[in-house]
């Protein structure tokens, strides 16, 4: 059986949690974008049309980070059954299908008057699409399945998706792509200027405390249910 | 401890990991010549057959050899170490330039001549401000 946990524990927590965020969220989103719109340097060979990165990276690395965290949770939730960890997952995955839409949204944005196409098979931009099927899949599954056989088919669609997940980051070194190869590596040096790279962090700051705002409202949705239900554990 | 339903389920979770990687592994292998976007010049000339379907090609623009001949744009893709001759008329794209990286959609002639329907420009993973290019290109 799955365990239980106290809901109205947790909810006294994370329902005065996302003014704080939302606070926080605005504060870093204006200097990220002063930075990224204004104070970084245009590129030699772009010039401003590189700026659409500063959306486009941080939205791709958010999306990736969600879709991993999700499961790892599920996983840990259906080999242990801790019910705790499907909501907290459900209620991640949202933001994380929003952020890889804006990822595919703004590469191709970025892709016609860079490459002079808007959307290329290449297989970064395929593995990126899947994911973002993987992601619908997650979402419509709970929908139609409820409580015990949704953590369940839920944590098998994303085991599955995560497999997708490892190839994205390497489909640009693996195969020839006509995306560019990444520009930050934590281990060799990366081909990226510092000037723009700071942007870059502080944009994935507010994208990421973005997510967790949404992760927020939307948990604490699922726990009002629970608690209008009448149950005060699930 | 866990109970062994729980070792089970890690291992059940495990073995899915092992299987399914796998498989992906398998098949993308064998699915390689469609996974790639575009082959290289290299790859043009070691192949068994010419290719009579559209494909891809890509690399570095060769420097300097970029011309336009009765409105045709003739230029030379290359990856250092072979080299092929490109035909084209149509839209280029901005980002189109010598020495830079190039994708063209076509029909090979022959081994050394390529008939581009369409160019996409590759752009590379450099990032910075256009003082820096200027000062490491006078060093």
């Amino acid at each position: 059986m799955f365990k239980y946990f106290e809901p109205n524990k947790i909810f006294s927590i994370t329902s005065k949690a996302p003014k704080y965020v939302l606070l926080l969220f605005i504060i870093v989103i204006s200097i990220g974008l002063t930075e990224a719109l204004i104070l970084s340097p245009e590129d030699y060979k772009q010039s401003h049309s590189a700026r659409i990165m500063y959306v486009h990276v941080p939205a791709a690395w958010i999306c990736l980070g969600i879709f991993s965290m999700i499961t790892f949770l599920s996983t840990i939730g259906y080999i242990f059954k801790i019910r705790n960890l499907f909501l907290i997952s459900k209620s991640l995955a949202p933001s994380g299908f929003v952020f890889n839409i804006i990822a595919l949204v703004t590469g191709s944005i970025w892709g016609k008057p860079t490459w002079g196409t808007w959307w290329a098979w290449d297989a970064r931009i395929t593995s990126m699409l899947i994911l973002a099927l993987f992601y619908l899949l997650y979402l419509i599954a709970w929908r139609i399945y409820d409580n015990d056989k949704a953590f369940k088919i839920t944590s098998i669609i994303s085991i599955l998706g995560i497999i997708n997940v490892p190839i994205i980051k390497y489909s640009v070194d693996w195969w020839n792509t006509l995306h560019q190869p990444a520009s930050i590596n934590i281990l060799s040096k990366s081909s990226i200027h510092i000037s723009m790279m700071y942007p870059l962090f502080i944009m994935t700051a507010a994208f990421a405390l973005f997510s967790l705002l949404i992760f927020l409202m939307k948990y604490n949705t699922e726990l009002i249910k629970i608690k209008n239900k009448g149950l005060d554990r699930l | 401890m866990y109970g062994s339903k729980v070792k089970l389920r890690i291992f059940f979770v495990l073995l899915i990991l092992v299987v399914l990687s796998l498989s992906v592994f398998l098949i993308l292998k064998s699915l390689e010549d469609n996974v790639v976007y575009f082959k290289s010049p290299t790859e043009i000339k070691t192949l068994g057959e010419i290719e009579k379907n559209k494909i891809r090609i890509g690399g570095m623009v060769k420097k300097n050899s970029i011309f336009v001949e009765e409105k045709k744009l003739k230029f030379i893709v290359t990856d250092f170490k072979n080299e092929i001759n490109v035909t084209y008329s149509g839209v280029i794209p901005n980002l189109f330039a010598e020495g830079k990286g190039v994708v063209a959609e076509g029909y090979l002639k022959d081994r050394n001549v390529f008939l581009a329907t369409k160019i996409l420009a590759k752009h590379d993973e450099n990032y910075m401000p256009p003082e820096v290019k200027a000062a490491i290109e006078e060093k």
